[in-house]
């Protein structure tokens, strides 16, 4: 499947500043690992020591939170547009 | 980028509406993202357009995390205006309207406004900071009609 992954501005530096790149895969989890293999200083950004997504980084498909869908193993269509926003946190 | 700190502007409409959504989230800390206009370089100018009451997802009178259903939808509500999110607020419910140590190292967005509302007092405090690269800076705050 053909998505959009709509990066924050945090993270395009490690995508050679692009806001938005093409990626393939199936599921949340196999894009990432495309986007990764291409851009491998986002990996620690986007998933934790364990594999599991990052606590602090959001990750929509469409207009959907993928921690209330099925997290990494969620799956994606083709023309969907993935959107990764930092969390806003603080204390 | 350079450190410029802009004053951060509110309606007192706004004003109230993030004092009232704080008081409203007692006993546990509350939060709220704040939209607006950006320079060339993506930064606050310190006018906020729309501010945008948000849950948190913590839960807690100690830590906050903006929910990112409120998140996304602010954002995209930002963006259809033509603008962006450009700063977050949110409560000390016991402690001084001063970036906590969470707060600084959390700080994502070197360009947003932080706002802080101490509620340790009979009246509330509201003080704003530009915090990036572990840096804390200080913004006037100015309050139309206050």
């Amino acid at each position: 499947m053909a998505v959009e992954v709509k990066l924050p501005t945090l993270l395009r530096v490690h995508a050679g500043g692009a806001a938005s790149v093409d990626a393939e895969g199936s599921t949340i989890g196999e894009v990432f690992s495309d986007l990764t293999a291409r851009f491998p200083a986002l990996k620690g950004n986007l998933v934790d020591d364990g594999g599991s997504l990052h606590k602090f980084v959001n990750v929509y498909r469409n207009d959907d939170d993928i921690r209330y869908l099925e997290a990494l193993d969620t799956k994606v269509a083709d023309g969907d547009v993935i959107s990764i926003l930092p969390a806003v946190a603080g204390g | 980028m350079p450190f410029v700190a802009p004053t951060l502007r509110l309606s007192l409409a706004q004003y109230r509406g993030i004092l009232a959504h704080c008081y409203d989230g007692l006993p546990q800390e509350a939060c709220g993202l704040l939209g607006g206009p950006v320079d060339t370089a993506g930064e606050s100018l310190g006018e906020v357009s729309v501010i945008y009451p948000c849950a948190n997802s913590d839960q807690s009178a100690r830590t906050y995390t903006v929910d990112s259903r409120d998140l996304l939808q602010a954002m995209r509500d930002a963006e259809s205006r033509g603008e962006e999110l450009v700063g977050v607020w949110h409560s000390h419910t016991h402690t001084d309207a001063y970036p906590s140590d969470t707060d600084v190292r959390q700080a994502m967005e070197p360009g947003w406004i932080y706002a802080i509302v101490s509620l340790k007092h009979a009246d509330p405090v509201l003080r704003a900071y530009r915090i990036r690269d572990g840096r804390t800076e200080e913004v006037d705050v100015d309050v139309a009609g206050l």
